[in-house]
């Protein structure tokens, strides 16, 4: 299954800088942003898994966006995810 | 030499002293008429109160004056008239809170409050963009509110030279409609956003970095907070400040410039907010977006059915970070494990054989160095093949001294203990130099720029 993710707002970083991922997620079971989350630890994270993930959910100041809508809209980790979605990781800026 | 001739010596140094001294004081007044045609408004104290009388007609210079905007039929004379009779506080004289004042000002919002408790340094000019170099050193609240008076002589402008906190903050923000975060740190932010609730006043908050920025508005109209959203405080360690990460002026001025768009639409009653919105401006990629969000959350420590946070609490211990993006100084290594600026000269001076590590990004090396070294960003320390690298130039040249250098003697810390652990086994002692490029500037070479 073929879907799009995007890290922005310094989440990138953690991500070799690049902001947009499209990834093919193996058809062997039914993906949730729960599943997905700790798929991305184990097969995009680089290094620093804790500025992620803490206690297998996101971290605090990550806002997670199902196709451009807040997570919490969706059932956060529960959402299922579908082809073609696309999940958003905004860390949250504090510069002015 | 004679008595005689040290006399007159002395004589002469007595002469030229007061010389030197007669010129610099010519100099500080020819400074101060140079300047003397601009006067910082007196910055007031907290306890001022705004004297509100309703505005309720527009004379013919304000008519003329707003004519632009006045014939825009969402906005009309009722829409300028509750401009005029709107206060406004910004709390952020900075590179959000500069745009963002000016365009409030220009459009004739009454009353605008201005809280910094920071002054001009030549390093915010590229982006807090009311400041002027004759203002360095000047507070940033007067600043603005010259600034504004200058361009709006019919804006009362009120500068607050303070930290905003715990104990001045709902005082403050109460005798205010609208408050616009224009802060630069995630404690303030969490302060600003528990009063804001607490006061049951819009917050209109914007945020930039490198060349990214956001836009919402909380707490209004049963919108979501900023807590509804992030109920906890990110680990300091995730968040970056403008002085560290980088960020280009036009970003904080697009985003500052969209929040006095959002507080006009809200004085007017405008409909379609960024309430429960979220703008991503991306400057590179030259994108906007638009994120709907959750609604106010029932179970909000601040804005929720039933708050546990019913005052204002100590946000920097609630955040594990100063209220300030001045960046910390770490103390994690052993004064054995470190050498001043000084010292590490006398160790160039007399070439005994040693590596020196520049851990800064390559574009900070293009700015400035300290000569031959090795460049192992902060970033990529822990990776393979860096410390390979690192491992075979020791080897490779018989090294036995490392040496760690960055901006300001942080990351050097963390460098060094990263490094002693992982490469014990080659037996040698890295060191970091104190203070790093900065204190090399202070007390070995005056001409090193620094940024």
């Amino acid at each position: 299954m073929l879907i799009t993710l995007e890290f922005s707002g310094g989440a990138e970083m953690l991500f070799d800088n690049k902001k947009s991922h499209e990834v093919n997620l193996p058809d062997t079971e039914k993906w949730t942003i729960g599943s997905l989350l700790l798929w991305i630890r184990d097969n995009l994270l680089r290094d620093k898994p804790e500025l992620f993930l803490q206690d297998d959910t996101i971290r605090p100041g990550i806002l997670v966006l199902i196709n451009d809508a807040d997570w919490e809209l969706y059932g956060q980790s529960e959402y299922v995810v579908e082809a073609k979605d696309k999940i958003s990781f905004i860390s949250t800026l504090h510069g002015g | 030499m004679n008595s005689h001739e040290k006399l007159s010596y002395i004589n002469e140094i007595e002469k030229l002293k007061k010389e030197l001294k007669d010129k610099n004081d010519l100099i500080n007044q020819l400074n101060n008429s140079l300047n003397g045609d601009e006067k910082l408004p007196k910055v007031q104290s907290l306890d001022y109160s705004l004297n509100k009388e309703a505005i309720s007609n527009l004379n013919n210079e304000n008519i003329l004056r707003y004519s632009r905007q006045l014939i825009l039929p969402e906005i009309g004379v009722k829409g300028q008239l509750r401009l005029s009779n709107t206060s406004v506080l910004i709390v952020g004289a900075g590179g959000l809170g500069c745009p963002s004042a000016i365009y409030l000002a220009a459009a004739g919002i009454g009353t605008i409050g201005v809280v910094d408790y920071d002054e001009i340094e030549l390093s915010n000019l590229h982006r807090q963009i009311l400041h002027t170099e004759s203002r360095t050193g000047l507070k940033k609240s007067a600043s603005v509110a010259a600034s504004c008076s200058n361009l709006n002589s019919s804006v009362k402008c009120i500068p607050y030279h303070t930290v905003l906190s715990s104990k001045n903050a709902l005082e403050l923000i109460n005798q205010y409609d609208i408050i616009v975060d224009a802060t630069d740190n995630v404690a303030t932010r969490y302060l600003l956003n528990d009063a804001a609730v607490l006061c049951q006043k819009p917050l209109v908050s914007g945020s930039a970095l490198k060349f990214e920025g956001q836009l919402t508005v909380y707490n209004y109209q049963n919108g979501p907070c900023f807590r509804c959203l992030f109920p906890k405080p990110p680990p300091p360690e995730t968040v970056t400040n403008c002085s560290d990460g980088g960020v280009l002026g036009v970003v904080p001025g697009i985003i500052g410039s969209l929040q006095a768009l959002e507080v006009i639409k809200i004085a007017i009653g405008l409909p379609d907010t960024f309430k429960q919105r979220l703008l991503l401006f991306d400057g590179l990629a030259g994108s906007f977006r638009n994120i709907g969000l959750r609604p106010r959350q029932k179970n909000c420590a601040v804005c929720g059915d039933d708050p546990s946070i019913k005052e204002l609490i100590d946000y920097e211990q609630f955040c594990g970070a100063k209220a300030d993006d001045k960046g910390k100084n770490l103390t994690i290594l052993e004064q054995s494990q470190r050498i001043s600026a000084k010292e590490f000269s006398e160790i160039l001076k007399s070439k005994e054989k040693h590596l020196l590590i520049d851990v800064r990004s390559p574009v900070e090396l293009e700015i400035c160095d300290l000569g031959e070294c090795l460049n192992i960003p902060i970033g990529s320390i822990e990776k393979e093949d860096q410390l390979k690298c690192i491992e075979n130039t020791i080897k490779d040249n018989n090294i036995n001294k490392v040496f760690v250098v960055c901006r300001k003697g942080n990351d050097s810390q963390i460098a060094v203990k990263f490094f002693q652990e992982k490469l014990t086994s080659l037996g040698i002692c890295f060191q970091d130099i104190r203070g790093g490029l900065y204190a090399w500037q202070k007390s070995v070479d005056q001409s090193l720029p620094l940024y």
